[in-house]
Protein backbone atom coordinates (compact mmCIF):
# COMPACT_ATOMS: atom_id res chain seq x y z
CA UNK A 1 0.00 0.00 0.00
CA UNK A 2 1.44 3.03 -0.97
CA UNK A 3 1.63 6.20 1.45
CA UNK A 4 0.64 10.00 0.57
CA UNK A 5 2.93 12.33 0.15
CA UNK A 6 1.49 14.32 2.99
CA UNK A 7 1.77 10.88 5.54
CA UNK A 8 5.50 10.73 4.40
CA UNK A 9 6.68 13.92 5.17
CA UNK A 10 4.90 13.78 8.39
CA UNK A 11 6.23 10.45 8.77
CA UNK A 12 10.30 11.06 7.78
CA UNK A 13 9.76 14.67 9.31
CA UNK A 14 7.26 14.21 12.76
CA UNK A 15 6.37 17.77 14.27
CA UNK A 16 6.49 17.93 17.67
CA UNK A 17 7.51 14.41 19.09
CA UNK A 18 8.50 14.25 22.68
CA UNK A 19 6.89 14.96 25.98
CA UNK A 20 6.35 17.71 28.39
CA UNK A 21 7.56 17.60 31.70
CA UNK A 22 4.31 15.89 34.31
CA UNK A 23 5.31 18.72 36.80
CA UNK A 24 4.94 21.59 34.12
CA UNK A 25 2.49 24.04 34.18
CA UNK A 26 -0.59 23.34 32.22
CA UNK A 27 0.27 20.05 31.12
CA UNK A 28 -2.11 17.22 30.41
CA UNK A 29 -1.70 14.17 28.72
CA UNK A 30 -3.98 11.78 26.95
CA UNK A 31 -3.30 8.02 26.04
CA UNK A 32 -4.70 5.95 23.63
CA UNK A 33 -4.63 3.01 21.64
CA UNK A 34 -5.80 0.55 19.19
CA UNK A 35 -5.98 -2.82 19.66
CA UNK A 36 -6.57 -3.72 16.09
CA UNK A 37 -2.93 -2.70 15.51
CA UNK A 38 -1.59 -2.36 18.72
CA UNK A 39 -0.62 0.81 18.28
CA UNK A 40 -0.35 3.50 21.46
CA UNK A 41 -0.08 6.88 21.05
CA UNK A 42 0.45 9.34 24.11
CA UNK A 43 -0.62 13.73 23.11
CA UNK A 44 0.35 15.95 25.39
CA UNK A 45 -1.14 19.69 25.51
CA UNK A 46 0.90 22.38 27.18
CA UNK A 47 -2.50 25.00 28.16
CA UNK A 48 -1.88 28.86 28.99
CA UNK A 49 -3.25 30.50 31.61
CA UNK A 50 -5.99 32.09 28.72
CA UNK A 51 -7.25 28.68 27.90
CA UNK A 52 -5.19 28.55 24.50
CA UNK A 53 -2.84 25.55 24.11
CA UNK A 54 0.55 26.91 23.35
CA UNK A 55 2.25 23.88 22.63
CA UNK A 56 1.72 19.65 22.17
CA UNK A 57 4.17 17.23 21.73
CA UNK A 58 3.56 13.59 21.10
CA UNK A 59 4.92 10.03 21.35
CA UNK A 60 3.73 7.15 19.29
CA UNK A 61 4.45 3.36 18.39
CA UNK A 62 2.77 2.41 15.74
CA UNK A 63 2.32 2.53 11.81
CA UNK A 64 3.35 5.74 9.34
CA UNK A 65 -0.57 6.31 9.25
CA UNK A 66 -0.50 6.49 13.31
CA UNK A 67 2.54 8.71 13.53
CA UNK A 68 1.32 11.05 10.50
CA UNK A 69 -2.00 10.88 12.16
CA UNK A 70 -0.60 12.43 15.60
CA UNK A 71 2.18 14.62 13.50
CA UNK A 72 -0.68 16.66 12.34
CA UNK A 73 -3.06 17.04 15.31
CA UNK A 74 0.04 18.83 17.03
CA UNK A 75 0.35 21.30 14.54
CA UNK A 76 -3.24 21.30 14.22
CA UNK A 77 -4.04 21.91 18.14
CA UNK A 78 -1.46 24.65 18.77
CA UNK A 79 -3.17 28.41 19.28
CA UNK A 80 -6.86 26.85 19.68
CA UNK A 81 -8.66 26.94 22.71
CA UNK A 82 -9.67 23.53 24.68
CA UNK A 83 -12.86 23.43 23.40
CA UNK A 84 -11.68 24.34 19.63
CA UNK A 85 -9.61 21.40 20.00
CA UNK A 86 -12.32 19.14 20.71
CA UNK A 87 -14.02 20.80 17.24
CA UNK A 88 -10.97 18.47 15.69
CA UNK A 89 -12.84 14.97 13.81
CA UNK A 90 -11.02 12.46 12.70
CA UNK A 91 -12.26 12.41 9.16
CA UNK A 92 -10.82 16.14 8.84
CA UNK A 93 -7.40 14.07 9.76
CA UNK A 94 -8.40 11.20 7.57
CA UNK A 95 -9.01 13.76 4.51
CA UNK A 96 -5.84 15.67 5.02
CA UNK A 97 -3.57 12.91 4.86
CA UNK A 98 -5.37 10.57 2.22
CA UNK A 99 -5.50 7.98 4.51
CA UNK A 100 -7.54 4.65 2.87
CA UNK A 101 -10.06 3.55 4.25
CA UNK A 102 -7.88 0.33 6.16
CA UNK A 103 -6.21 2.97 8.06
CA UNK A 104 -9.30 5.20 9.03
CA UNK A 105 -8.83 4.24 13.03
CA UNK A 106 -5.29 5.46 12.88
CA UNK A 107 -6.91 9.43 12.55
CA UNK A 108 -9.65 7.72 15.38
CA UNK A 109 -7.04 7.23 17.35
CA UNK A 110 -5.57 11.03 17.31
CA UNK A 111 -8.89 12.29 17.42
CA UNK A 112 -9.14 9.98 20.31
CA UNK A 113 -5.80 11.22 22.39
CA UNK A 114 -6.93 15.14 22.03
CA UNK A 115 -10.36 14.27 23.47
CA UNK A 116 -8.40 12.31 26.29
CA UNK A 117 -5.72 15.01 27.01
CA UNK A 118 -8.37 17.52 27.10
CA UNK A 119 -10.81 15.68 29.36
CA UNK A 120 -7.15 15.40 31.86
CA UNK A 121 -6.58 18.54 31.34
CA UNK A 122 -10.48 19.92 32.53
CA UNK A 123 -10.03 17.14 35.12
CA UNK A 124 -6.84 18.48 36.85
CA UNK A 125 -8.67 22.02 36.50
CA UNK A 126 -11.83 21.13 37.83
CA UNK A 127 -11.86 23.07 40.84
CA UNK B 1 -20.83 -30.93 5.75
CA UNK B 2 -22.83 -27.95 5.07
CA UNK B 3 -21.18 -25.14 3.63
CA UNK B 4 -23.09 -22.52 6.31
CA UNK B 5 -21.44 -24.80 9.45
CA UNK B 6 -20.04 -22.49 12.35
CA UNK B 7 -15.95 -23.21 12.25
CA UNK B 8 -16.10 -25.97 14.49
CA UNK B 9 -18.99 -27.56 13.34
CA UNK B 10 -17.11 -27.81 9.80
CA UNK B 11 -14.33 -29.85 11.67
CA UNK B 12 -16.49 -31.91 14.14
CA UNK B 13 -14.78 -30.22 17.27
CA UNK B 14 -17.28 -28.72 20.63
CA UNK B 15 -17.56 -25.40 20.89
CA UNK B 16 -14.65 -24.00 23.16
CA UNK B 17 -11.20 -21.59 23.10
CA UNK B 18 -9.22 -25.07 24.59
CA UNK B 19 -9.07 -26.97 21.67
CA UNK B 20 -7.32 -30.21 20.88
CA UNK B 21 -4.59 -28.52 17.82
CA UNK B 22 -3.35 -32.10 16.80
CA UNK B 23 -6.81 -32.93 16.26
CA UNK B 24 -8.33 -29.97 14.56
CA UNK B 25 -4.92 -30.55 12.32
CA UNK B 26 -6.32 -34.08 11.36
CA UNK B 27 -9.88 -32.97 10.36
CA UNK B 28 -8.45 -30.01 8.61
CA UNK B 29 -5.92 -32.44 6.59
CA UNK B 30 -8.99 -35.25 6.49
CA UNK B 31 -11.41 -32.75 5.19
CA UNK B 32 -8.63 -30.61 2.66
CA UNK B 33 -8.05 -34.30 1.57
CA UNK B 34 -11.37 -34.51 0.18
CA UNK B 35 -12.01 -31.12 -1.43
CA UNK B 36 -8.72 -30.20 -3.03
CA UNK B 37 -8.65 -28.67 -6.35
CA UNK B 38 -6.07 -31.14 -7.81
CA UNK B 39 -8.77 -34.02 -7.19
CA UNK B 40 -11.17 -32.15 -9.22
CA UNK B 41 -8.92 -31.19 -12.07
CA UNK B 42 -10.82 -33.13 -14.53
CA UNK B 43 -14.53 -32.48 -13.17
CA UNK B 44 -16.44 -30.18 -14.59
CA UNK B 45 -16.66 -26.45 -14.26
CA UNK B 46 -19.30 -26.67 -11.21
CA UNK B 47 -17.43 -29.05 -9.64
CA UNK B 48 -14.19 -27.38 -9.52
CA UNK B 49 -15.38 -24.31 -8.84
CA UNK B 50 -17.43 -25.93 -5.74
CA UNK B 51 -14.35 -27.53 -4.74
CA UNK B 52 -12.15 -24.33 -4.34
CA UNK B 53 -14.83 -22.58 -2.42
CA UNK B 54 -14.84 -25.44 -0.21
CA UNK B 55 -10.72 -25.04 0.04
CA UNK B 56 -11.25 -21.60 0.49
CA UNK B 57 -13.76 -22.12 2.83
CA UNK B 58 -12.21 -25.04 5.57
CA UNK B 59 -8.75 -22.93 4.86
CA UNK B 60 -10.18 -20.28 6.33
CA UNK B 61 -11.95 -21.47 9.33
CA UNK B 62 -8.48 -23.85 10.13
CA UNK B 63 -6.51 -20.61 10.05
CA UNK B 64 -9.40 -18.92 12.53
CA UNK B 65 -9.30 -21.62 14.68
CA UNK B 66 -5.67 -22.86 14.40
CA UNK B 67 -4.34 -19.16 16.36
CA UNK B 68 -5.50 -18.70 20.21
CA UNK B 69 -6.28 -15.02 19.53
CA UNK B 70 -8.21 -15.60 16.44
CA UNK B 71 -10.08 -18.41 17.56
CA UNK B 72 -10.94 -16.37 20.75
CA UNK B 73 -12.21 -13.51 18.40
CA UNK B 74 -14.32 -16.13 16.64
CA UNK B 75 -16.02 -17.75 19.83
CA UNK B 76 -16.85 -14.08 21.04
CA UNK B 77 -18.13 -13.05 17.68
CA UNK B 78 -20.79 -16.59 17.77
CA UNK B 79 -21.51 -15.23 21.57
CA UNK B 80 -22.64 -11.71 20.17
CA UNK B 81 -19.63 -10.10 21.84
CA UNK B 82 -18.27 -7.19 19.99
CA UNK B 83 -14.57 -7.05 20.85
CA UNK B 84 -14.53 -3.35 19.32
CA UNK B 85 -10.96 -3.70 17.93
CA UNK B 86 -11.30 -0.93 15.36
CA UNK B 87 -12.89 2.33 17.66
CA UNK B 88 -12.40 0.98 21.37
CA UNK B 89 -9.00 3.28 21.99
CA UNK B 90 -9.74 3.97 25.34
CA UNK B 91 -8.12 1.26 27.26
CA UNK B 92 -6.77 1.67 30.82
CA UNK B 93 -4.19 3.86 31.39
CA UNK B 94 -1.71 1.87 33.52
CA UNK B 95 -1.94 -0.57 30.94
CA UNK B 96 -1.29 1.63 27.84
CA UNK B 97 1.57 3.38 30.17
CA UNK B 98 2.89 -0.14 30.06
CA UNK B 99 2.58 -0.38 26.74
CA UNK B 100 4.38 2.63 25.94
CA UNK B 101 7.61 1.35 28.39
CA UNK B 102 7.53 -2.18 26.66
CA UNK B 103 7.62 -0.55 22.87
CA UNK B 104 10.49 2.01 24.50
CA UNK B 105 12.69 -0.77 25.44
CA UNK B 106 12.13 -2.52 22.35
CA UNK B 107 13.27 0.36 20.63
CA UNK B 108 16.24 0.73 22.71
CA UNK B 109 17.48 -2.73 22.56
CA UNK B 110 16.87 -2.73 18.95
CA UNK B 111 19.05 0.78 18.23
CA UNK B 112 21.83 -0.80 20.51
CA UNK B 113 21.48 -4.45 18.90
CA UNK B 114 21.21 -6.05 22.14
CA UNK B 115 20.47 -9.46 21.15
CA UNK B 116 20.55 -10.53 24.55
CA UNK B 117 18.25 -8.00 25.91
CA UNK B 118 15.64 -8.55 23.10
CA UNK B 119 15.64 -12.33 23.61
CA UNK B 120 15.07 -11.64 27.88
CA UNK B 121 11.77 -9.48 26.41
CA UNK B 122 11.20 -12.00 24.29
CA UNK B 123 10.44 -14.33 27.48
CA UNK B 124 8.96 -11.81 29.88
CA UNK B 125 6.15 -11.02 27.01
CA UNK B 126 5.76 -14.87 26.32
CA UNK B 127 5.32 -15.69 30.22
CA UNK B 128 2.69 -12.75 30.51
CA UNK B 129 0.80 -13.47 27.24
CA UNK B 130 0.51 -17.62 28.48
CA UNK B 131 -0.72 -16.53 31.59
CA UNK B 132 -3.51 -14.15 29.97
CA UNK B 133 -4.46 -17.26 27.68
CA UNK B 134 -5.16 -19.33 31.00
CA UNK B 135 -7.35 -16.52 32.13
CA UNK B 136 -9.05 -16.59 29.12
CA UNK B 137 -10.02 -19.92 28.69
CA UNK B 138 -11.31 -19.78 31.94
CA UNK B 139 -13.18 -16.71 31.16
CA UNK B 140 -14.73 -18.01 28.07
CA UNK B 141 -15.19 -21.82 28.80
CA UNK B 142 -16.21 -21.63 32.17
CA UNK B 143 -17.22 -18.46 33.26
CA UNK B 144 -18.76 -17.40 29.72
CA UNK B 145 -18.01 -13.89 31.35
CA UNK B 146 -17.69 -12.40 27.39
CA UNK B 147 -17.38 -8.66 28.13
CA UNK B 148 -14.52 -9.07 30.03
CA UNK B 149 -13.30 -12.00 28.01
CA UNK B 150 -13.19 -9.16 25.14
CA UNK B 151 -11.47 -6.62 27.43
CA UNK B 152 -8.48 -9.43 27.51
CA UNK B 153 -8.76 -10.32 24.10
CA UNK B 154 -8.14 -6.47 23.57
CA UNK B 155 -5.05 -6.40 25.78
CA UNK B 156 -3.93 -9.80 23.58
CA UNK B 157 -4.20 -7.74 20.72
CA UNK B 158 -1.47 -5.09 21.40
CA UNK B 159 0.62 -7.94 23.28
CA UNK B 160 0.58 -10.25 19.86
CA UNK B 161 1.56 -7.25 17.84
CA UNK B 162 4.46 -6.51 20.63
CA UNK B 163 5.88 -9.85 20.57
CA UNK B 164 5.99 -9.47 16.22
CA UNK B 165 7.86 -6.55 17.00
CA UNK B 166 10.27 -8.13 19.68
CA UNK B 167 10.64 -11.43 16.94
CA UNK B 168 11.21 -8.83 13.58
CA UNK B 169 13.84 -6.94 15.70
CA UNK B 170 15.38 -10.25 16.53
CA UNK B 171 15.19 -11.30 12.84
CA UNK B 172 16.76 -7.84 11.65
CA UNK B 173 19.83 -8.82 13.94
CA UNK B 174 20.84 -11.91 13.43
CA UNK B 175 20.30 -10.89 9.28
Amino acid sequence: MAYSIKVLDHYENPRNVGSFGKEEEGVATGMVGAPACGDVMKLQIKVGRDGIIEDAKFKTYGCGSAIASSSLVTEWVKGKSIDQALGIKNTQIAEELALPPVKIHCSILAEDAIKAAVADYKKKHAA
Amino acid sequence: MNFNDDHYALFELRRSFQLDVSLLDRRYREIQAQVHPDKFAQAGDADRRLSLQWATRVNEAYQTLKKPLSRAQYLLRLAGQEVGAENNTAMPEDFLMEQMEWREAVAEARLGREQGELEHLHLRLKQQMTDRYEQLAVLLDDRHDYPAAADLVRRLMFLEKLLFEIDEAMAALEA
